[in-house]
């Protein structure tokens, strides 16, 4: 449109349950809001449990997004940019994190990094211990979240294409030199916008984390499971803190569509 | 094509839309002339409730009874809201409190059984617990409730009562997460209640502890104001207070209330 395209019409029979669908996701938001304490807001949201939790979660959320960084980009690659036997299927799995349950991924970890699982012996030997450890919400949350890196910038590659890619190499350049001047500066908005997705995913992470991690203020206790727990004294504080994670989650999605990355 | 497509959205919609009601909250079935009870208990209540609800319906032909299990005070803010429950059946009074002071109950809420903690260990008992007071030694991993719920106000009680401090490496958020932070290995010992315990079977091992006595938990329960089915509901209440009831719960390991 800002291009001067000319706008298609839109049957007019979409426009109905269009408005169904954004009044059935907006409306529970103003709904939230509409029970808000405002007069004491910043006293439910300032207890010392709720900004442990805040911090907790805004900490470990961004190392999980590093990592999913680190392990994202690579496989990502691999899936976009080579091919071999078995590729469908292991992509396959790379994607299941995104449709199972997550308890169901807390309970998949806990059989492998729990202290009986099936690395838990490997890693009491190397004297690492997992266990209702911060470690273990990282762990969870990179779980979750890092498929959704790999989702973007897999398409992000495939769209773009291997063309640059191509002329880089024949011109002489090595595969570190395109990878790092030529790939990486084309798909930058796919990765970014796929980090941003990888952040509020770790942000919001519950069901793996209370399965996996544990829950104790200030060290596994991230702000869902501090939201899940107040709700069963304070209800107007958990409706408060809820507040405060739809808030960080508008700013980051803000931020990334300011850098044109969704 | 171009005609059908606005048919088609109305159609699925509508078969969305009819596909939730079929199974609307509604209390009782029209047509048949069975009436369907909804109870509304705590989890810690599952096994005997649905034994009990099996003698119930086998009692009374013309009757289906319904269970949602719960956390107490999940089910009181779904009963404040104007769930379509008959019967509420609380694992404190606490919450039982709160629908009365509301009231949302037909009549004096009645305790029926009573509970007390008990400390599981997975069936090795790795850090060789053997009483309340080895949960406070250094480097054995203790799960606790989170002292907002009411596993963990009692797991507070206890070691208010006793004068022992246990540092927990968790406190969750419900009996079934203790319970299963301990059947997987993860920690050395949880409290939890001697029903929890006697539930998992041989998955987890009961150890009992005197002090255990400082914190009972009493339950009630009470037919709900609002019932649609009260002369059933009381019926089912009955039941639930009478022998055939004290039996089943007995066997679960609940203890008598205390008053």
């Amino acid at each position: 449109m800002t291009r001067g395209s000319r706008q298609v019409g839109l049957p007019p029979w979409l426009f109905a349950p269009a408005a169904v669908g954004a009044l059935f996701l907006v409306l529970p938001l103003v709904a939230m809001l509409s029970r808000v304490e405002w007069g004491d807001f910043f006293g439910l949201i300032g207890s010392d449990s709720s900004v442990a939790a805040l911090k907790l979660s805004l900490r470990t959320s961004s190392v999980s997004t590093v990592l999913c960084v680190l392990l994202g980009v690579p496989l990502a690659m691999v899936l976009a940019r080579t091919t071999f036997r078995g590729q469908q299927l292991l992509r396959s799995l790379v994607l299941l994190p995104l449709v199972l349950p997550p308890v169901v991924g807390g309970i998949a970890l806990l059989y492998t990094f729990g202290r009986r699982g099936l690395l838990g012996h490997t890693f009491e030997v190397l004297g690492i211990q997992v266990a209702f450890s911060t470690t273990a919400v990282v762990m969870a949350q990179t779980f979750v979240a890092l498929p959704f890196l790999v989702v973007s910038l897999e398409g992000a590659l495939r769209t773009v294409g291997g063309r640059f890619e191509a002329v880089a190499s024949t011109l002489g350049a090595r595969p570190t030199t395109v990878f790092r001047r030529v790939t990486l500066p084309l798909v930058l908005p796919g990765l970014v916008s796929g980090a941003v997705l990888s952040f509020a995913r770790s942000l919001g992470e519950f069901g793996a984390t209370i399965t996996f991690a544990g829950s104790l203020q200030g060290v596994t206790r991230t702000l869902p499971l501090e939201i899940y727990l107040q709700r069963e004294t304070d209800a107007d504080a958990a409706v408060a803190l809820s507040l405060v994670l739809v808030f960080v989650a508008v700013v980051v999605i803000g931020f990334a569509r300011g850098r044109g990355a969704i | 094509m171009r005609r059908r497509a606005p048919m088609l959205t109305a159609l699925l919609l509508a078969m969305a839309l009819s596909a939730c009601g079929s199974d609307g909250p509604d209390g009782s079935s029209s047509g048949t002339g069975t009436t369907t009870l909804t109870v509304y208990a705590a989890s810690s209540l599952t096994s005997p409730f649905t034994e009990l609800g099996k003698q119930f319906e086998s009692d009374h032909k013309d009757a289906k009874v319904r269970f949602s299990f719960g956390g107490s005070s999940d089910l009181v803010a779904q009963i404040q809201q104007g769930a379509p429950a008959d019967v509420f059946a609380s694992a404190d009074t606490a919450n039982m409190d709160k629908a009365a002071g509301d009231d949302l109950v037909e009549r004096d809420p009645v305790n029926f059984a009573s509970n007390t903690l008990e400390i599981a260990v997975p069936p090795d008992n790795p850090a060789g617990v053997a009483s309340l007071k080895d949960l406070s030694k250094p480097g054995t991993k203790v799960v606790v409730c989170a002292p907002e719920v009411p596993c963990g106000s009692a797991a507070q009680k206890v070691q208010d009562a006793s004068g022992v401090t246990i540092k927990p490496v968790s406190e969750e958020q419900s009996v079934t997460d203790v319970l299963n932070k301990v059947q997987t290995g993860e920690a050395d010992a949880g409290l939890v209640y001697v029903t929890d315990v006697k539930a998992a079977g041989d998955k987890v091992k009961g150890i009992r502890f005197p002090e255990s006595s400082s914190a009972v938990n009493t339950y009630p329960v009470a037919v709900l104001a609002d019932s649609k089915n009260k002369d059933l509901a009381r019926q089912f209440v009955d039941l639930v207070t009478g022998d055939a009831g004290q039996q089943v719960l007995a066997d679960a390991g609940f203890a008598k209330p205390s008053s």
